[in-house]
C-alpha cells in the first residue's frame, strides 16, 4: 500500500504529499534523495525528522530510524525538513549523512519548535552517551551493570555509598555477609536522571572488579579513580517488585532499551542490551586510551618573557585559534563552548576539534 | 607456543623475584609503649619490660634484644626471672602465669613460651581467693611462690607449674597464730609482699595488706615470727645479712624491725615518715642495699607530701648525707639498683628506673649521680614526632662530626659504660652508617644513629634560639633554690610540651655529601644549616616569601609568622642556620628539597612553591598554586581532626601551666582532665553520629587544597630539546598538576653575584586530578637519576645523558612514566582504579640479588593508604611484589613511614617506638643474638636469691666462680662485648 506523507519545510512552510512502500521503504539515502527531489532543494544540506506516535519529533537520519518511521505511519507520517544551517548543526561538519552511528537515539521533544526553540533534535554524532546497561548476556539476570559516562558532562556523578550486610546463598544455608550499598541519589545528578541505580541497591563490581573484601572507603577510592567511565554492577534492590516499586524508573534492562520508554527522562539515551556490548567495548577502549589525555602544555623556552602567569585557558585558547580545524574558526560562539568546559573536562572538548587524531595525549605546543 | 615462553619468562621473573625482594619486620626502635613491668635477672644481666599491650621485651647488651608477645591481650603486671635460670615468670591482669625461656636455636636464642598456668582454687571459692597479687621467684629456681587476693600464699613447682597442695600457706594456719592483740587480726586482707631471707631461703616474709608481716618457715611449715605493723603494707625489705626487714606503708611511712631467731622482738626498731608533719603519699617500693665501707643506700618511691607534690613522680635515693628526691616527667612503674662484683653482691653501681615514658640510669658511683646515656630504649618522643627523614650511607667525615658535635651535647652524662651488659651480640657489622632524622613538636631534629639494631641518639639540633618563642626561660626552672626540701632533681628527657606549636618541624632534608641541612617547619619557615664544628655567634637573615603573589579576598585565618630574633644568637657546634625564609601566609610546609650542588633549596605550602638561592640568599621563583575559588587554604588548621587534637594539646598545656603555677592544687587538674576527655568523648560520639557514607564524585579543579604542593624535585634533565640538559625543578600538587621550570645557573666563577633564573617549561594536568606525591627522572638507562654531588664523590656512575630521559608522575592513584623532554604519555600503572588503595608513601630504592653480587635493579618502595607495601619496577613501573605491613586503620602509623634507599623502612607502632621492616633479602637488620645459660644453674641451691632476683651469694663454691671467670675470658677472646671491664660493673637487685 502507499502511505500518505505530510512534509513541511521550516524555511516557506510548504507541504507535500508522497508515498512510499510500507513494506518495502527502501534505504535512507534514497528516501533523502527522493526529499531532496520533491522539494527541488538538491543543492541544500537538510535535516529530516518525523513525529512519532507520541508526536515526539525524532531524526530520520539512517536506514533503521527510517523503517522506524514508516512503520509508525498510521497512516500518514508527518516529515519535517530542515535546513542544516537552521538547526544550527554546520559547527560539526558538513558531510552528516555519511557520518553515522548504529546506536538508538531518543531525545524528547514534542513539536513545539516554535513554543521552544532551544530543545532541537541532534544528529546522533551530536549526542553523548550519558549511561547504558551493558553486558546483559553474560551477567545473572539479578544483577545489572551500568556505565555512567561522567566524561564530558556537567552533572555531577551524584550518589552516595554505605556500609551494609547482605544476604548470600551458600551451601550451609542464608549467611550474612557485609556488603557496599548505595545510600543517597543526588537530585539532579547523573545517577539518579539515568534511572538505572537506586537507593539501596547492592553493589557488587567497580569497573569489572569484585568489591567483596573491600572497605567502603577502598570502594569509593576505585569508584572515583574510575569516575570519568564509571561501570557499577549492581544488584538492584527492587527485585521482585519491579513492576509496583520502579514505575518511574526502568526496571530491568530488557525493557528500557525501548526508546519510547525514556521520554520522561530528557538527555537520556539508553542503549538496549543486544545491541550495545560490541559497541560498548569499542567505546570502551575509546576512553581508555582518552583517559590518558592529560594537559601538557609546553611553554617555549626561548622566549624568556613569557612567565608563569599565562593561564591554561589562555594558552589553549591561543592554540585552538591558530591550529583547530577551519570549520572551528567560523564559530566563535563555539569555541567559547569548548573553552568554558575545558575546565570542567577539557579532553572531552579538545577530543572534538582533533577530531581524536592523537590517542595518546592530548598534546598542544605552542 | 608463544604462550609457552612467555611463561618461562615469567618463572625465571619470579625467581628473580625472589632473589630480590623479601619482607620481614626486623626490630622494634625505642621505647615501649605502656609498659607495665620490669625485671632483671643479675645472673643473664639482662632486663625484662612488660607491656599494657601483653608484650614482653628482654634487653641486655647494645644489640642483645628478645620481644615476646603473649596470645592474651592483657596487660603485664609482674615479670620475675627464675634466679640462675635462663626462664622467666609472667603475670598477666587476666590472673594467669606463664613461663618463657631463651632457647637455643642455630647458635643463636629466642624467647619462646614454654608454659602457661592459672591458679585454680577450691570449687565454690571465689575467684580472689586465687587472684594472684605477689609473686616470688624462690632461690631454689624449682618453687613459685603465689600471695593471693584472699591471703593465701600457694606454691607451685616450676617449670612444669604442678602444684604443691600439701605445702600451700592458707591464711587460717597464719591467721591462728597471729597474737591477740593484733589490731587487724580479724581481716589480715591480701598478699602485699612476699620476699625470701637472703642468707635462708627456707624462710620467706609475707606481707598482708593489713600491715602484718609473718616470717614462714618452709620446710617446717610454721610462723617463725609476727611483725604487727598496723598501716596498710605497700613493699617490704629484707636486709641482706638477713637481720632486718623494711617495710614501707601507705601514709609514707617506713619502719625497720628485727628478725630475732624468737618472737620476742615485736618493737619496730625505727619508723620514720621522710617527708612528714603533713599527710604524705605512699611509699610503694623500698630498698637499702649495704656497702663495702660506709653507710648503706636506702632508695624508696613515693612518699612525698601529698598536698603540695603529691603529683611529682619521685624516687629519693640517700647515701650517707647525700639525700635527692629524683623528680621524674612521668609515673614510676618500677625500679632496681645493679651492684658491683662478680656475684652482683658488691656496691650498687647503677639504679633503674622504668618510669612510664623511658628508661633512666642514674650512676650511683660518681659525685652527683649522672645520668648514663642509654644505649637502646631512648624516648623517641620526648618530644611528639613530627616527620622523619632516613639518610643512607653517611660518609664517614660527616659522620664523625656529626658525632663529635653531639658529643659535646652530652657532656652532663656519666663517662661509665651501659651497666646492663647480657648476651652477645652476633649480628655482623652494620655494611654502612645510616643516619635516621625525626622532626619534633618542639622544633628540635634528632640524629639517629640507624644502622644497627640499636637506635642510639647522635646529635640533636634545636631551631627554637632563632625565633622568640612564648617560652619563659624560668618556666622550666623549677629546679629547686638551695635548701629546698624535698631536695628535688629533674631527670629524665621526656618533655612532650612544646612552648610553641609553630616551632614544629614538618620536613627534613639533609645533603650528606655537603653537610648541608634544610629544615622546614608548621609556622611556613624553612632554615638553611650549614655543619660548624666551632660554636658561632651570628644573625639569621630572615627572608618573608608572599606565596599568594597579589591573589586577592583571602584571609589567612591560621597562626602568625614566628618572630624572628634580630640580634645574634650563639650557636653550639654542629648545625647552624645561616638563612631563613618565612613563607606568607605561614602555612604549614608541605614539600622541600635542597640541592646542594645548585646551592637552592625549593619549599612549597598549601598556597604555591617557590626556589631560593641559598648561597646570595635570595628568592629565584615564587608560584601560587592558589586556586582562586579555594577559601578553605587559608583557614589555617586542615581539618576538624586536628583542631581536636589542637583543643585538647591546649587543655593539656594549660594543666600542666596550672601544675606549674598551682601545686597545691592537683585535685583540680584531674578534674580539668577529665573535662578535656569529655569534650573529646563529646566530639568524637558526634562524629559517629552522622551516617557513614561516602560521596561518590569526581575530582574537580574546584575541589579544596588542589594547590598543596606535595612534592617537590630538582633534575639535570632535557626540557626543551633532547640535546641539551639542563637543571630544572619539578613541582607537583594535590590536585594533580605538575609544574616543570628550566634553572639557568651562572658559571661556577660568577655563582655568587650573577643572579639564578628559573623559567617556566612545562604544566602538565593529569587528567584523574589525583595528588601528586613523587616526581622520578629516569635516565637512558631507565635509572633514577642520582643525587647531587653523588656523581662528583664517585659514589655513582654518572646517569646516561645519551638515550632519552623518562618522566615518572606518581600520584595517589597511578605511576606514569612520560617521555622528555616532549612530554607524551608512555606507560601506567594504576593503582586505585584496580583495588581500590592510594599511595601514601613512595622512595626509591635499589634492591641487590642475594644470590649473586653483581645483579641489583632499581624500584620503587611503595606504601598504601590500606598499610601494603608493593615493590614497583623501574622502568616499566610493573607491580612485583606485595606484602601486608600495617594495619590499615592505623593513619598515624602509615602517615609516618620512611623508606631508605634500600629497600627499607621504619614506622612508628606508638609514639614511642619505630618498627623497622625490610623488603631486602641483602639489608636486613635485625637482631642476632646469643644467652647462655648460667653455668653454676646446677648448683643454685648454693646461691641466695632475692625473690626479684637480687642475688648475694654468701657461700659460692670455688669452682663455679672460676668457671665463670673462664667463661668470661673466652667471651672476650670470642670478640664478645663482655668485656672484662664490664665485669665490674655486674650486679643485682630489684
Amino acid at each position: 500500500f502507499f502511505k500518505n506523507i505530510h512534509k513541511k519545510n521550516q524555511l516557506n512552510f510548504e507541504f507535500r504529499r508522497f508515498s512510499v512502500d510500507r513494506v518495502k521503504p527502501g534505504k535512507f539515502e534514497e528516501f533523502y534523495k527522493l526529499i531532496l527531489h520533491i522539494h527541488r532543494i538538491a543543492n541544500m544540506e537538510v535535516m529530516i525528522g518525523y513525529a512519532d506516535v507520541h508526536g515526539d519529533l525524532l531524526p530520520i537520519n539512517n536506514d533503521d530510524n527510517f523503517c522506524k518511521a514508516v512503520s509508525t505511519a498510521h497512516p500518514l507520517l508527518r516529515i519535517f525538513i530542515q535546513r542544516q544551517e537552521e538547526v544550527d548543526y554546520a559547527n560539526f561538519g558538513t558531510n552528516t549523512i555519511t557520518r553515522k552511528k548504529k546506536a538508538v537515539v531518543a531525545l524528547r521533544n514534542n513539536d513545539v519548535n516554535r513554543k521552544r526553540p532551544h530543545i532541537r533534535i541532534g544528529m546522533p554524532q551530536d549526542f553523548r552517551p550519558v549511561s547504558s546497561i551493558i553486558d546483559v548476556d553474560i551477567l545473572p539476570e539479578s544483577h545489572r551493570r551500568v556505565r555512567l559516562y561522567r566524561h564530558g558532562s556537567d552533572k555531577p556523578l551524584g550518589f552516595y555509598i554505605r556500609d551494609g550486610t547482605s544476604v548470600r546463598v551458600t551451601p550451609h544455608g542464608l549467611e550474612k555477609v557485609p556488603g557496599i550499598f548505595i545510600s543517597r541519589l543526588v537530585p539532579g545528578g547523573l545517577a539518579e536522571s539515568t534511572g538505572l541505580l537506586a537507593v539501596n541497591d547492592e553493589v557488587l563490581e567497580v569497573n569489572g572488579i569484585e568489591v567483596t573484601g573491600k572497605s567502603l572507603d577502598q570502594v569509593t577510592d576505585m569508584m572515583i579513580a574510575n569516575s570519568h567511565n564509571l561501570i557499577v554492577t549492581v544488584k538492584p534492590v527492587n527485585q521482585r517488585n519491579n513492576v509496583v516499586r520502579s514505575s518511574r524508573i526502568s526496571g530491568s534492562s530488557g525493557q528500557s532499551s525501548d526508546s519510547s520508554g525514556s521520554t520522561g527522562y530528557p538527555s537520556l539515551s539508553v542503549a538496549s542490551g543486544g545491541l550495545v556490548p560490541s559497541g560498548a567495548h569499542g567505546y570502551q577502549d575509546d576512553l581508555e586510551s582518552d583517559e590518558d589525555a592529560d594537559i601538557v602544555i609546553e611553554s617555549s623556552l626561548k622566549r624568556p618573557s613569557q612567565r608563569s602567569n599565562a593561564s591554561l585557558a589562555y594558552q589553549l585558547h591561543r592554540d585552538l585559534n591558530l591550529h583547530s580545524n577551519p570549520a572551528l574558526r567560523h564559530s566563535n560562539g563555539s569555541l567559547h563552548k569548548i573553552l568554558s568546559s575545558l575546565k570542567t573536562d577539557p579532553r572531552h572538548s579538545l577530543a572534538l576539534p582533533r577530531g581524536g587524531v592523537e590517542e595518546d595525549g592530548t598534546v598542544i605546543t605552542l | 607456543m608463544k604462550r609457552f615462553r612467555r611463561h618461562g619468562q615469567e618463572s625465571q621473573r619470579d625467581r628473580l623475584k625472589q632473589e630480590l625482594f623479601q619482607f620481614n619486620k626486623t626490630v622494634e626502635h625505642g621505647f615501649p609503649h605502656q609498659p607495665s613491668a620490669l625485671g632483671y635477672s643479675p645472673s643473664l644481666q639482662l632486663l625484662a619490660i612488660g607491656t599494657r599491650s601483653g608484650a614482653i621485651k628482654l634487653y641486655g647488651a647494645p644489640g642483645v634484644e628478645f620481644m615476646g608477645l603473649h596470645d592474651e591481650n592483657a596487660a603485664v603486671t609482674q615479670v620475675h626471672f627464675m634466679p640462675h635460670q635462663v626462664e622467666l615468670v609472667t603475670l598477666l591482669d587476666d590472673n594467669s602465669l606463664h613461663m618463657w625461656t631463651l632457647r637455643g636455636h642455630k647458635g643463636l636464642s629466642e624467647l619462646l613460651e614454654i608454659g602457661r598456668f592459672t591458679l585454680t582454687g577450691p570449687p565454690g571459692a571465689p575467684p580472689s581467693v586465687t587472684r594472684v597479687t605477689a609473686v616470688l621467684a624462690h632461690a631454689s629456681g624449682e618453687l613459685l611462690l603465689l600471695g593471693t587476693e584472699g591471703g593465701h600464699v600457694f606454691i607451685v613447682e616450676v617449670p612444669g607449674f604442678r602444684e604443691l597442695e600439701e605445702r600451700n600457706i592458707s591464711l587460717d594456719q597464719v591467721a591462728a597464730s597471729v597474737p591477740d592483740d593484733y589490731i587487724g587480726r580479724r581481716n589480715l586482707e591480701h598478699v602485699e609482699a612476699l620476699q625470701e631471707n637472703p642468707i635462708n631461703p627456707n624462710q620467706v616474709v609475707i606481707g598482708y595488706g593489713r600491715g602484718l608481716m609473718v616470717i614462714w618457715d618452709l620446710e617446717k611449715q610454721c610462723a617463725i615470727q609476727h611483725i604487727p605493723a598496723t598501716q596498710q603494707l605497700e613493699s617490704v625489705w629484707w636486709t641482706e645479712d638477713g637481720s632486718y626487714i623494711l617495710s614501707s606503708h601507705s601514709d609514707g611511712s617506713y619502719c625497720r624491725w628485727m628478725v630475732g631467731g624468737e618472737d620476742v622482738n615485736e618493737e619496730e626498731e625505727k619508723s620514720d615518715i621522710p617527708y612528714g608533719h603533713f599527710p604524705c603519699k605512699a611509699i610503694s617500693k623500698i630498698i637499702q642495699l649495704p656497702t663495702e665501707e660506709g653507710p648503706p643506700f636506702l632508695l624508696f618511691s613515693g612518699g612525698m607530701p601529698r598536698a603540695s607534690y603529691g603529683d611529682r613522680h619521685c624516687i629519693t635515693v640517700i647515701h650517707s648525707k647525700t639525700h635527692v628526691a629524683l623528680d621524674f616527667t612521668s609515673r614510676i612503674i618500677d625500679f632496681f639498683v645493679i651492684r658491683d662484683g662478680l656475684q652482683h653482691t658488691g656496691d650498687p653501681s647503677a639504679l633503674v628506673v622504668l618510669v612510664e615514658e623511658e628508661l633512666v640510669v642514674i650512676d650511683l658511683q660518681t659525685d652527683c649521680w649522672p645520668v648514663i646515656q642509654t644505649p637502646y630504649l631512648v624516648p623517641l618522643h620526648s618530644s611528639a614526632i613530627t616527620c622523619s627523614h632516613h639518610v643512607s650511607a653517611i660518609p664517614l667525615k660527616l659522620w664523625e662530626r656529626v658525632i663529635t658535635a653531639g658529643e659535646l651535647q652530652h657532656t652532663h652524662y656519666s663517662k661509665k659504660p651501659w651497666p646492663i651488659t647480657g648476651g652477645q651480640n652476633l649480628a655482623p657489622d652494620p655494611p654502612q652508617r645510616d643516619l635516621l632524622l625525626t622532626g619534633h613538636e618542639d622544633g628540635t631534629v634528632h640524629f639517629w644513629d640507624a644502622s644497627g639494631v640499636c637506635l642510639y641518639p647522635l646529635y640533636k639540633l634545636s631551631t627554637a634560639g632563632v625565633f622568640h618563642t612564648d617560652t619563659d626561660p624560668n618556666d622550666n626552672m623549677n629546679q629547686g633554690a638551695e635548701g629546698e626540701w624535698p631536695p628535688f632533681r629533674k631527670v629524665g628527657c621526656f618533655d612532650p610540651y612544646s612552648d610553641d606549636p609553630r616551632l614544629g618541624i614538618q620536613k627534613i632534608h639533609l645533603c650528606k655529601y655537603s653537610g648541608y641541612l634544610t629544615v622546614a617547619g608548621t609556622a611556613g619557615q624553612i632554615l638553611v644549616l650549614e655543619l660548624n664544628d666551632e660554636a658561632a655567634e651570628q644573625t639569621v637573615e630572615a627572608k618573608v616569601v608572599d606565596l599568594l603573589q597579589g591573589q586577592e579576598g583571602f584571609r589567612w585565618k591560621g597562626h602568625t609568622r614566628l618572630d624572628v630574633r634580630e640580634e645574634p644568637v650563639l650557636f653550639p657546634p654542629g648545625f647552624q642556620p645561616f638563612a631563613l625564609v618565612q613563607c606568607q601566609p605561614p602555612a604549614v610546609v608541605t614539600a622541600l628539597t635542597l640541592h646542594s650542588e645548585w646551592k637552592l633549596v625549593a619549599f612549597g605550602t598549601s598556597h604555591g612553591f617557590g626556589l631560593y638561592d641559598y648561597q646570595q640568599k635570595n628568592n629565584v621563583l615564587i608560584k601560587c598554586t592558589l586556586n582562586p575559588s579555594d577559601q578553605l587554604a587559608m583557614e589555617g588548621p586542615l581539618s576538624r581532626v586536628k583542631s581536636i587534637k589542637k583543643s585538647l594539646r591546649q587543655s593539656f598545656r594549660r594543666i600542666r601551666r596550672s601544675r606549674v603555677s598551682l601545686r597545691k592544687h592537683h585535685v583540680n587538674n584531674t578534674a580539668k582532665l577529665q573535662e578535656a576527655n569529655a569534650r573529646l568523648e563529646a566530639e568524637l560520639a558526634e562524629m559517629e553520629l552522622a551516617p557513614v557514607q561516602r560521596k561518590i564524585e569526581a575530582r574537580s579543579s574546584d575541589d579544596s587544597f588542589t594547590g598543596l604542593v606535595r612534592t617537590l624535585y630538582f633534575a639535570d634533565t632535557f626540557l626543551s630539546d633532547s640535546s641539551h640538559n639542563a637543571p630544572s625543578l619539578w613541582a607537583g600538587t594535590n590536585g594533580g598538576c605538575v609544574f616543570a621550570y628550566m634553572l639557568r645557573l651562572p658559571p661556577v666563577e660568577h655563582r655568587a653575584d650573577e643572579p639564578v633564573t628559573a623559567q617556566p617549561a612545562k604544566e602538565i594536568q593529569l587528567m584523574h586530578r589525583a595528588p601528586v606525591v613523587g616526581i622520578v627522572v629516569l635516565d637512558g638507562h631507565g635509572a633514577p637519576l642520582p643525587e647531587p654531588l653523588e656523581v662528583a664523590h664517585d659514589l655513582s656512575r654518572s646517569p646516561d645523558m645519551q638515550g632519552s630521559h623518562q618522566l615518572l608522575v606518581i600520584s595517589e592513584e597511578q605511576f606514569k612514566v612520560f617521555t622528555l623532554p616532549k612530554v607524551s604519555a608512555k606507560m601506567k600503572l594504576k593503582l586505585t582504579a584496580v583495588d581500590g588503595s592510594r599511595v601514601r608513601r613512595v622512595g626509591v630504592a635499589w634492591f641487590c640479588s642475594s644470590r649473586t653480587e653483581d645483579y641489583g635493579e632499581s624500584g620503587l618502595t611503595v606504601l598504601t593508604n590500606q598499610g601494603d607495601v608493593h615493590v614497583v619496577s623501574l622502568p616499566h613501573v610493573k607491580m612485583q611484589v606485595q606484602y601486608p605491613c600495617i594495619r590499615r586503620e592505623d593513619v598515624s602509623g602509615i602517615a609516618s613511614c620512611v623508606f631508605t634507599k634500600h629497600g627499607q623502612g621504619f614506622y612508628l607502632i606508638s609514639p614511642s617506638e619505630f618498627e623497622r621492616f625490610s623488603l631486602s633479602t641483602c639489608h636486613l637488620v635485625e637482631p642476632r643474638c646469643l644467652v647462655e645459660a648460667p653455668l653454676h644453674s646446677g648448683s643454685s641451691n648454693q646461691h641466695r636469691s632475692q625473690p626479684d632476683g637480687a642475688s648475694s651469694a654468701h657461700r659460692t663454691r670455688q669452682e663455679s666462680e672460676d668457671a665463670e671467670v673462664l667463661q668470661e675470658i673466652q667471651k672476650s677472646l670470642e670478640g664478645d662485648q663482655t668485656s672484662f671491664l664490664e665485669n665490674n660493673v655486674k650486679s643485682a637487685v630489684a
